[in-house]
């Protein structure tokens, strides 16, 4: 489950843009396509549901867990064992083979697994995906459709509890769009992970057992003012 | 914070060009002051010890330095030649025992060193075969002679011309291996040590061939008048010593005014050498006399000056190096501010980046302390032969 409540988060420069959101619930194993204009504070919310961004004020509660009384390093901590997340730009590591991309949240903190376990299961994900063939290969040895499929297996490394993707199809062709959209409804649904995925692609709306129009939950404010959404 | 290690490593790993281009700089930037101050030191301490070992040497006049490198180290360009009298008259003065050197001729790059017994024992050479020469023709080998020619006890060496133009010169002669030597990590590790009399054998100054008087010599005659036969040029020569032939070795003129390079003088204590040095000052009769370690350290004194000036451009060259690898190294710092994003976003922490980035320039320290360190014990084992090469130059 998770739940924003009376959220006020603004950028700290002056002037800055914020939002506020009042409340937002969305039930676990929930998968979610946020849609909205570009400034409306999709890529925001994900950073707050992530414990990157830290509201001044509210609650983000994440499987019982309120991000806003955690510091800096537990909400890394958090982050990083129950927040999988892929970007738009892949951004795999360029001197990391394709299994050592996946493992890289191990890399960063591997909370006492065994390194052996880990890779067997990052070359399962993989193997998953089709690409276990291409374990040892680098990131530039990969089409941009494979570079995302690797991004995905190391979001699900972990098996978070919540799948965040900010635009994991902006850069792929049609083709690839559908299935790394498939992929991410695929592996949320057998981790049980709750997805939100943020896109601008109407056409995979249709995907989604929730579209959530990000403009109706929350309220876009710039510096002094505010605008309503 | 084991994984930032991993990830520093494999970062290094997959720039390999970048990384090795940094590694040799930072370890040219080490090992270059640490290399001249090694040579420099080792060298020196090599040098005087050796120097210190042999009290005094008696040359013709001409250049110390010279004499000294050619007594100790048989690698200088020759000393003008003394005659053998002075080697008599000096052994005759009872202040002293003389140790005779010759170090003009060659094999195979090796020097020839034609002395006495006795230089074996005030060197404290130990035999690690063999025995010492006993007979005109035979030659005792260092070991690092036995070892780059494959040789030792029952082989031969052969004596290689001054010149390859020297055809009615220097006869080239096989000398038979009687002994190898014991490396003793100096200067008599390379020479090839026979009588001094052999030494005149090759010089030409004695030689063997048939005997005329007998008659299967006979047609090696030319004439004979008053009982002096003159041979003509079909008489053998022999080009090899042995106990057959050595009865046929003669020389020729006076002993006395045959060559020497140098003497070692081993005066028994202080009073019999100053009385020496005294005789020597006063009447030196074209010969110098001199203690080898105060002609060495006028000379390191000399090189341990120019080794602080080039220490001094390598430390201005090093700050330089310095600034152009931290000016690379934050530039390439400022290109993976996108990767170092990443990271954050994921889940690394800022200590987790520092010790990533602290990883990468731990590796590569430690990497080139590591080749600097390997490369500075080459040069420490190599000091000694690394020096005489450039001063045989």
């Amino acid at each position: 489950m998770i739940e924003l409540r009376d959220i006020d988060f603004r950028y700290p420069v002056i002037g800055g843009f914020g939002i506020h959101i009042p409340r937002l619930s969305i039930p676990a194993g929930e998968c979610v396509a946020v849609v909205g204009p570009s400034g409306s504070g999709k890529t925001t919310l994900l950073g707050l549901l992530a414990g990157i961004l830290a509201s001044a004020r509210g609650a983000t509660v994440i499987n019982d867990t309120d991000l806003a009384v955690l510091d800096d390093g537990q909400r890394r901590r958090f982050r990083i064992e129950h927040v999988g997340q892929v970007f738009q730009a892949f951004e795999l590591l360029h001197y990391l083979s394709v299994i050592e991309n996946v493992m890289l949240p191990h890399y960063i903190h591997a909370a006492g697994a065994d390194r052996k376990d880990v890779h067997q299961r990052a070359l399962q994900l993989l193997s998953d995906v089709g690409l276990g063939l291409k374990a040892g290969s680098r990131p530039g040895e990969l089409s941009q459709g494979e570079q995302q499929r690797v991004a995905v297996c190391r979001a699900m490394l972990n098996q978070p509890a919540l799948l965040l993707a900010d635009e994991p199809t902006g850069n792929l062709d049609q083709a690839n769009k559908q299935n790394v959209v498939d992929l991410l409804l695929d592996q949320a649904q057998r981790n049980h992970s709750t997805l939100l995925m943020v896109t601008h692609d109407q056409s995979l709306l249709g995907s989604f057992s929730t579209v959530l129009d990000i403009q109706s939950v929350l309220t876009v404010t710039t510096g002094q003012g505010a605008k309503a959404a | 914070m084991s994984g930032a290690l991993f990830l520093g490593w494999r970062y290094l790993v997959f720039h390999q060009l970048k990384t090795a281009i940094l590694v040799a700089s930072i370890t040219l930037m080490l090992f270059l002051p640490a290399a001249t101050r090694v040579l420099v030191n080792d060298s020196a301490a090599a040098l005087t010890s050796r120097a210190d070992q042999t009290p005094l040497v008696v040359g013709a006049s001409g250049s110390p330095l010279e004499l000294v490198l050619s007594s100790l180290y048989f690698h200088a360009e020759q000393p003008p030649e003394l005659p053998f009298a002075s080697f008599v008259e000096l052994r005759d003065t009872g202040w002293a025992e003389a140790i005779p050197l010759n170090t003009r001729f060659h094999s195979r790059g090796s020097p020839i060193v034609g002395t006495s017994l006795k230089y074996f024992s005030f060197r404290d050479l130990d035999l690690a075969q063999g025995r010492l020469m006993g007979m005109l023709g035979e030659c005792v080998i260092g070991a690092n002679v036995a070892a780059r020619e494959s040789v030792g006890v029952g082989d031969s060496l052969v004596s290689s011309p001054e010149t390859v133009f020297d055809i009615a010169g220097v006869y080239p002669l096989k000398m038979t291996i009687t002994g190898v030597l014991e490396s003793n990590g100096s200067a008599d590790d390379d020479a090839i040590f026979v009588d001094f009399k052999t030494s005149w054998v090759i010089q030409g100054l004695g030689h063997g061939h048939q005997d005329l008087a007998q008659p299967a010599a006979a047609a090696g005659v030319l004439n004979r008048k008053d009982g002096l036969v003159t041979a003509n040029a079909s008489v053998v020569q022999y080009a090899e010593i042995t106990p057959e032939n050595v009865a046929q070795f003669h020389f020729h003129g006076a002993t006395g005014d045959f060559p020497l390079s140098s003497v070692i003088v081993v005066p028994p204590d202080d009073k019999s050498g100053a009385l020496l040095r005294g005789r020597y000052q006063d009447n030196n009769q074209g010969m110098q006399m001199i203690v080898p370690s105060s002609v060495l350290n006028d000379l390191l004194d000399t090189v341990f000056t120019v080794q602080n000036y080039i220490i001094l451009g390598l430390a201005i060259l090093s700050l330089a190096t310095i600034a152009v690898i931290t000016l690379v190294f934050l530039l390439s710092q400022q290109l993976r501010k996108g990767e170092f994003h990443t990271l954050s976003r994921i889940g690394a922490s800022r200590a987790y980046v520092a010790t990533l980035i602290a990883s990468e320039i731990g590796f590569v320290f430690i990497g080139s302390l590591l080749l600097a360190t390997g490369l500075t014990f080459a040069v420490r084992q190599y000091a000694l032969q690394i020096l005489q090469s450039f001063l045989s130059l």
